[in-house]
């Protein structure tokens, strides 16, 4: 035991902690403040403290738990909301009311709550890892029970209804529960890390399309404010084809926390027409909650995300923000009168966002089963100018780069992802699977992307010669740029019918766009570039992404045909 | 409880006090007495077993090692609030200064609050009604919504708040406002502008105010804002009733905020902000929303002035990172004459969607303003081109747009500053408007709406 020296806001300096641990927990004072070692000098300690630490004095008594920031794992994390230590805001707000007050110790996971475990292990032996058996915990997700890190031996297991704390058996004689816990700062062990190749499809068709992410992959979206990137990572947790979800909130408003709370169990989801909220989870610490959990509640989610993934799961994580984690860590840095780097920032920024994105992967599980996590991490730069530093070391590590651009948000074109400036390094890797979708995918897709850098061309010369002035041909172009633009990067979140499209309907979206480019040019030679798009088909092309999915079907080859028609009516006509 | 005076003050520093050998608790409240009678407040922001750390709130002039002696209260910085503080008017740091009669206390505060779990809030989906139609037409405002107007030096700000205030309701249900208004290092003039204007229409008797005056010490900038939504929590959680709350201008508590941090010797973050504004900044707007089966609220509507009309200056972009939108003023508009200059490039309601539509506004609404955003930028774009190549040169559908552009500023934005408009009307200008392009343009309104609306109004 030892007692508070110094207090600075989040930060308390504790005497006589002979025998401490660097990051091992600790609580504070009689209001039983959840703080961690972070620091040891002599039998001095620095100490984070995760709550408010108005109040405490020097001479207030701190009692070491021994054990770093851990988090339970087990049935009943799906369909929850936690703070950044994962406790139950939920259990809190039916406790101790609307404000958080402080102090609160509350089991993570429910211990009243009974579950059915059915035992499918066949083995006497088992190591770290195996997959013991299973619940149910919602209609999407079979909750696997996996034996917990540092067990093996023979194992002895009963199916039936248990609690929590209730033992369902022994290995080597030692009791196994339900739940497990796992330290949040340690990367969870694996057999073998793979090379992403699967698409992880979000719905949204400038990402699927033109800036794809694998599954096990990384991406970051940094904007300006305004410029959407929760709209977007909260239309990736609705519709990303992941089996589980993990949302972090971190340092950002609580109505976004309230919205997902709100919305998702009401949404279902499109390949299951299951209510979302059953395979998701939910890590908030909103901007009025403390500093210092802002940090831990990445970590705790991660740390879910991999318990998940241990089980063959692919599990997508989505931080909003990362910029807010950074600014936790040089807070800390600063009260601890670290030398500060660039911008303020800790020298060790970079490689703690390395670390943090080093933990997404496609996986070979230790129990055998393959499995993945894939990482996206919204980044709020200041003013919106990606230079400084925590865009900057995001960017050397991740994947994929989703570039919002506050212009296009200005004009209410969502999702605001730049298509110039934007790149997705996975899809080379995801070539084969394109193909199984179609094998002129990739090439309608580049002839596209293509179009849309040459018009960008040509609107910077028609501002200086006018677009009355220029040849035909590039009429054309920036007439079909629009085209791509509004009739297919432009989705309206919004909107039940626009806000997915699925994978199939947007190859074939943008074929309809690429065959119309096509006939339109070979027309040119006949007709101008107005007289083909005053043509009703071009309307009904710009307004293919307002019809149903059945519609759509049912329609899709008509309007090819349709393109065909008309235009070569035009070329007689004249 | 009389507790012991202190008085081995180490050394004084601007607005701090480092006082040894006092066992003190990390913010508690002080009350430092000088020996010629003054009073004044502070509150520890470091403790050692050494030493502590006290910021004053208030004058620190005529302070010596000699002359004061610190009181250590055992708690920290509360408030008493209570019904009859409608209607009145307090200072920065909550006392009444419009006669002298003490407020009956119902509660005891702290004003820092405590945050709100995010398990127990609501999400804000009831419309109001401002009357103007660049807010409720393109950026429509929701009860228990923050949302700041991001302003200029001289460019109109307080006219807006002030027919806000006057105009704004709750269509269908008519329900009253409680308003507080803290002006944080504001002038006189702005003072007695805004209860100039609060009389005219009878709205002082729903009215609290707390006035943190230019000439007052900035560091009482940093409590006021805390006491109004103290005040606030208190009306709309205990009293269940709807609070706006207008922070004018949050400009002045950043400069304050910096003020104390560089007197505190702390490590400057981005042009000598503190790293921290961040989340100073969030645990005042943060107090703004609805909470489940409360039927009080609180929306927040504060002003922020650009420095150098610069949007990316570190206190309007942190506001915006943490706020439900912005509404954005432009000098050019102002500068054409257009009232109120509220322009819809830059501006933002994030919580519109959950306050419009069907049953609350109208089902076209969220399409019309979608539309109207695209060809105003696109206006905005052919404006640009016939500068440089001349108005002959534009192709026919950049001069409609081009025409758009002048007829939208002058009739959808502008508007007189008694004139209330209500959704209907907005939209309907809108739909007049959008009538000026060709069908075809507009990709953004569903065909259903284009039959029921499109050109219906121009005859």
């Amino acid at each position: 035991m030892g007692l508070v020296y110094r207090v600075s806001g989040p930060l308390i300096e504790a005497k006589e902690m002979q025998g401490s641990k660097l990051y091992d927990v600790v609580k504070i004072s009689d209001y039983n403040l959840i703080g961690e070692i972070i620091k040891i000098r002599g039998d001095h300690a620095l100490i984070q403290v995760y709550e408010d630490t108005s109040g405490i004095k020097p001479g207030d008594k701190i009692i070491n738990t021994g054990f770093p920031l851990s988090v339970e794992l087990g049935p009943g994390l799906v369909g929850s909301i936690f703070d950044g230590l994962e406790r139950p805001l939920d259990k809190i707000y039916s406790n101790s009311g609307i404000f958080i007050s402080r102090g609160i110790t509350l089991n993570s996971l429910d211990r009243s709550k009974k579950w059915k475990f059915i035992p499918t292990i066949k083995d006497k032996k088992v190591s770290e890892g195996a997959i013991i058996g299973y619940v149910e915990e919602t209609s999407l997700l079979k909750h696997y029970i996996l034996v917990p890190k540092g067990l093996s031996g023979n194992i002895e297991v009963n199916e039936g209804t248990y609690k929590l704390d209730e033992p369902i058996g022994y290995i080597d004689k030692k009791e196994i529960f339900l739940y497990q816990i796992r330290p949040v700062r340690v990367a969870a062990p694996f057999a073998k890390k793979y090379e992403p190749k699967e698409l992880l499809t979000t719905g949204q068709r400038v990402i699927d399309t033109f800036f794809p992410i694998a599954k096990g992959g990384t991406a970051a979206i940094p904007g300006p404010f305004g410029s959407g990137k929760t709209v977007t990572l909260h239309q990736i947790a609705k519709f990303a084809d992941a089996n589980v979800i993990v949302y972090v909130g971190c340092g950002e408003r609580g109505n976004e926390m309230t919205e997902v709370l709100t919305e998702f169990p009401e949404l279902v989801d499109p390949l299951t027409n299951k209510p979302l909220m059953e395979r998701t989870i939910l890590i908030a610490n909103t901007s009025n909650m403390p500093i210092a959990a802002r940090e831990s509640s990445v970590y705790v989610g991660v740390t879910i995300g991999e318990y998940f993934r241990d089980m063959g799961y692919s599990v997508a994580l989505m931080a909003d923000s990362t910029s807010r984690w950074a600014e936790a860590l040089r807070e800390m840095s600063s009260r601890l009168e670290e030398m500060p780097g660039e911008e303020g920032y800790p020298a060790y920024l970079a490689s703690r966002i390395a670390e943090f994105y080093e933990r997404s992967g496609d996986i070979l599980a230790l129990s055998g089963k393959k499995g993945s996590l894939s990482i996206i991490g919204a980044v709020s730069p200041p003013g919106g100018d990606i230079s400084e530093p925590v865009s900057q070391s995001t960017l050397n590590i991740v994947k994929v780069f989703w570039a919002l651009d506050a212009q296009l948000a200005n004009t209410r074109h969502f999702p605001a992802i730049n298509w110039l400036k934007s790149y997705s390094l996975y899809f080379e890797n995801l070539e084969d699977y394109y193909s199984t979708i179609a094998k002129d995918f990739i090439e309608n897709r580049n002839i596209a992307l293509n179009l849309l850098q040459m018009e960008d061309d040509i609107k910077s010369i028609a501002q200086i010669v006018g677009t009355e002035s220029l040849p035909e041909e590039e009429k054309l172009i920036l007439e079909i740029g629009k085209i791509i633009r509004e009739g297919f990067l432009r989705q309206n979140a919004f909107d039940p019918i626009d806000s997915y499209t699925n994978i199939n309907r947007q190859y074939y979206m943008l074929k309809i766009i690429i065959h119309l480019y096509e006939k339109s040019k070979e027309a040119l030679l006949h007709a101008k570039t107005k007289d083909i798009m005053s043509l009703q088909i071009v309307k009904d092309v710009m307004r293919m992404k307002d019809l149903s999915n059945d519609e759509f079907e049912k329609n899709k080859e008509i309007l090819i045909k349709r393109i065909d028609d008309e235009i070569s009516k035009l070329g007689v006509l004249s | 409880m009389i507790k012991p005076e202190y008085r081995g003050i180490a050394s004084i520093e601007g607005s701090l006090l480092v006082i040894e050998g006092a066992n003190a608790s990390y913010n508690e409240l002080v009350k430092i007495r000088l020996d010629d009678g003054r009073e004044v407040i502070g509150q520890v922001i470091e403790v050692s077993e050494k030493y502590s750390v006290v910021e004053i709130f208030g004058p620190s002039l005529g302070f010596g090692r000699e002359n004061i002696g610190v009181v250590f209260t055992g708690d920290t910085f509360k408030f008493s609030v209570g019904k009859d503080m409608i209607g009145r008017v307090f200072n920065g740091k909550g006392e009444p200064i419009d006669v002298d009669l003490p407020i009956k206390e119902e509660e005891r505060l702290d004003i820092n609050g405590l945050p709100i779990n995010p398990y127990a809030r609501d999400l804000p989906n009831d419309f109001i009604e401002t009357g103007i139609s660049a807010i409720d037409g393109l950026n429509t405002l929701v009860m228990g919504q923050k949302l700041p107007l991001f302003s200029g030096s001289g460019l109109p700000h307080n006219e807006i708040v002030a027919q806000i205030i006057r105009q704004a309701s709750i269509p269908g249900k008519e329900a009253d406002f409680l308003i507080i208004f803290a002006g944080i290092g504001i002038t006189y003039d702005t003072y007695l502008y805004f209860m100039k204007e609060f009389n005219k229409t009878n709205a002082s008797s729903k009215l609290i105010s707390f006035v943190n005056f230019a000439s007052d010490p900035s560091i009482e900038r940093i409590v006021t804002p805390r006491l109004a939504l103290t005040t606030a929590e208190y009306f709309a959680y205990k009293e269940d009733m709807h609070v706006l709350v207008i922070l004018d201008d949050m400009t002045n508590y950043g400069e304050a905020l910096r003020e104390l941090s560089s007197a505190r010797e702390e490590v400057p973050g981005r042009r000598g902000y503190p790293g921290y504004m961040y989340t100073d900044l969030a645990s005042l707007f943060e107090r703004a929303g609805k909470i489940k089966n409360k039927k009080g609220d609180i929306t927040q509507l504060n002003v922020v002035t650009l420095p150098g009309d610069d949007i990316t200056h570190p206190i309007p972009d942190l506001t915006g990172y943490i706020t439900e939108g912005q509404i954005l003023l432009s000098r050019e508009l102002f500068n054409k004459g257009i009232y109120p200059p509220i322009t819809p490039i830059g501006s933002l309601s994030r919580l519109m969607n959950n306050g419009i539509g069907n049953g609350k506004t109208r089902a076209d609404h969220r399409q019309v303003a979608d539309q109207l955003y695209s060809a105003y930028s696109l206006s905005l774009n052919a404006r640009m081109l016939s500068s440089i190549i001349g108005k002959d040169s534009l192709s026919d559908i950049e001069k409609l747009y081009l025409d758009f552009g002048e007829q939208f500023e002058k009739k959808f934005i502008n508007q007189g500053r008694d004139e209330r408009r209500d959704i209907e009307k907005t939209l309907d200008i809108g739909w007049e408007l959008l009538s000026l392009l060709p069908e075809s343009e507009l990709t953004r309104v569903k065909q259903e709406f284009i039959d029921k609306y499109y050109k219906v109004k121009k005859s």
